[in-house]
């Protein structure tokens, strides 16, 4: 579904993606970890050219989107993206927010877009904020929001880039829950994160990026407890 | 105690000469029409020219796209000839350079010139009030497939409007005070025809004053308003 080849981004002279080979499968969860720096959100954000790679190509679904001839802005409504300050609109109301792009962008009547934001509001049992504004809503509330904004448009991959780092620690597990039933339903999704739990747990695909460059690639039972990177090793001893 | 009385008393028929005789005191309302008319209609097209000046000037910071670098490079040239040079030029140059023909309404060149300088110094505040909005807005908005003029307009531009009012409202203020200097190309504006009442009665300084208290009253008003809206806009804000 998403192809990266010989990924590269550089910030003026500093590298910080030197080179990613990947193959995300449809369905499939990809759980990236790693030190802070290492490149890994710069890693997601090439994904959908929120960072625009300076070398190497992005591939999704068939199509190379670091072409420019490609309309990115097209492909990026099949790429929902969950971001660490939730970054939902805060002049609009949470009834605003979720089908703002799908009736701006897909056309779709605005009653059909609001009973489907109603539906996804109530799935995760937020209906009673519809009219609310961001600043009323709790972070968790934010980024569950945040969540379902995105998948209002019907991805058919979602990344998220530290969903739950912004946020006070009670509220971390009703965020990992919605995620965790994205993945039971076979959304396919690349996740950066600091959560070894969710990631032993929902990930098909670990991948460990360090100065720039998967270290190391496992099925998450492999990779928790047989490291073989010593860079691994050390950043599990700290992390676990 | 005489001589008191007798100032007093050429106070006021000095006043009097500069409001009441030849019914001068529709001189002052013609001419604060006019002034209000010139304000009003610069401010509008100020704001248009500013507010596409801007969203030009960052989306050049943004972009590979050629054409839209060179629109950035020109209004660059824009805002610093029009900030660098002062107004009642600008306002000689135009009115005799380009409008010379002999029917020319000096009230709308008065119009335009102020538009166009007033657009320069709205552009900067506009910029600023686009800056000052969170980056993660842009991402987002882009993260759903808007392309950027659309987020732009969607998602930066209606939060930015909270930063701009404020400076807005103070650039509206100081361009109703700047329409005075209109009075160079014949437009009979407010201090215009305040000048005019002062050469009918040997008497300049009355009918200043009076002139001086009419701004002085707009400005007042003005500040009232904005004050207003901007409360209005803060019980709006949901931040």
């Amino acid at each position: 579904m998403i192809i990266t080849k010989q990924l590269k981004k550089s910030f003026g002279d500093h590298e910080v993606l030197k080179g990613i080979d990947q193959h995300i499968r449809q369905g499939e969860k990809v759980v990236v970890i790693g030190p802070s720096g290492s490149g890994k959100s710069t890693f997601l954000r090439c994904l959908n050219l929120l960072e625009e790679p300076t070398g190497g190509e992005v591939w999704f679904e068939g199509v190379n989107i670091t072409d420019e001839k490609n309309d990115i802005n097209l492909l990026r409504q099949k790429m929902g993206m969950v971001f660490q300050q939730f970054n939902l609109f805060p002049h609009l109301s949470v009834m605003e927010n979720i089908p703002l792009a799908p009736m701006k962008l897909k056309k779709t009547a605005k009653e059909a877009a609001e009973a489907r934001a109603m539906e996804l509001l109530k799935r995760i049992g937020l209906e009673e904020k519809a009219t609310a504004y961001p600043n009323q809503l709790s972070g968790g509330q934010k980024q569950r929001i945040a969540i379902v904004r995105a998948l209002a448009m019907d991805p058919d991959v979602m990344l998220f880039d530290e969903p739950t780092s912004a946020l006070d620690p009670e509220m971390v597990g009703e965020v990992l829950e919605l995620m965790r039933e994205l993945a039971r339903e076979g959304m396919t999704m690349v996740v950066v994160t600091h959560e070894m739990g969710f990631a032993r747990e929902v990930a098909n695909r670990v991948l460990f990026i360090d100065e720039g460059i998967v270290k190391e690639e496992n099925p998450p039972e492999e990779f928790f407890s047989h490291p073989k990177d010593p860079r691994l090793q050390e950043f599990l001893s700290k992390v676990l | 105690m005489n001589t008191i009385m007798d100032t007093l008393r050429g106070i006021y028929e000095s006043f009097y000469n500069a409001i009441v005789p030849e019914q001068r005191y529709m001189a002052y309302i013609d001419g604060l029409k006019v002034t209000l008319v010139i304000s009003l209609f610069a401010v509008l097209l100020g704001v248009v020219i500013g507010v596409i000046v801007a969203v030009i000037k960052v989306c050049s910071g943004h972009t590979k796209n050629v054409i839209v670098h060179v629109l950035g490079k020109i209004c660059n040239v824009y805002i610093t000839v029009i900030r660098g040079t002062p107004l009642m030029v600008q306002l000689l140059i135009i009115y005799n350079l380009i409008f010379t023909s002999r029917d020319t309404n000096p009230i709308l060149v008065g119009t335009v010139c102020f538009g166009i300088n007033s657009g320069a110094y709205v552009a900067e505040i506009v910029r600023a009030g686009i800056n000052a909005v969170d980056i993660g807005q842009m991402e987002a908005g882009r993260s759903l497939g808007f392309n950027w003029l659309r987020t732009m307009w969607y998602i930066i531009l209606p939060q930015a409007i909270k930063n701009i009012l404020p400076a807005l409202g103070n650039e509206f203020i100081v361009l109703v005070k700047e329409t005075s200097v209109a009075s160079v190309i014949a437009v009979n504006d407010l201090t215009k025809n305040a000048q005019y009442i002062g050469s009918r009665t040997w008497d300049l300084i009355p009918p200043l004053l009076i002139a001086a208290a009419i701004y002085l009253v707009i400005v007042m008003v003005l500040s009232r308003l904005l004050g207003i809206l901007e409360r209005r806009l803060a019980k709006g804000d949901h931040h």
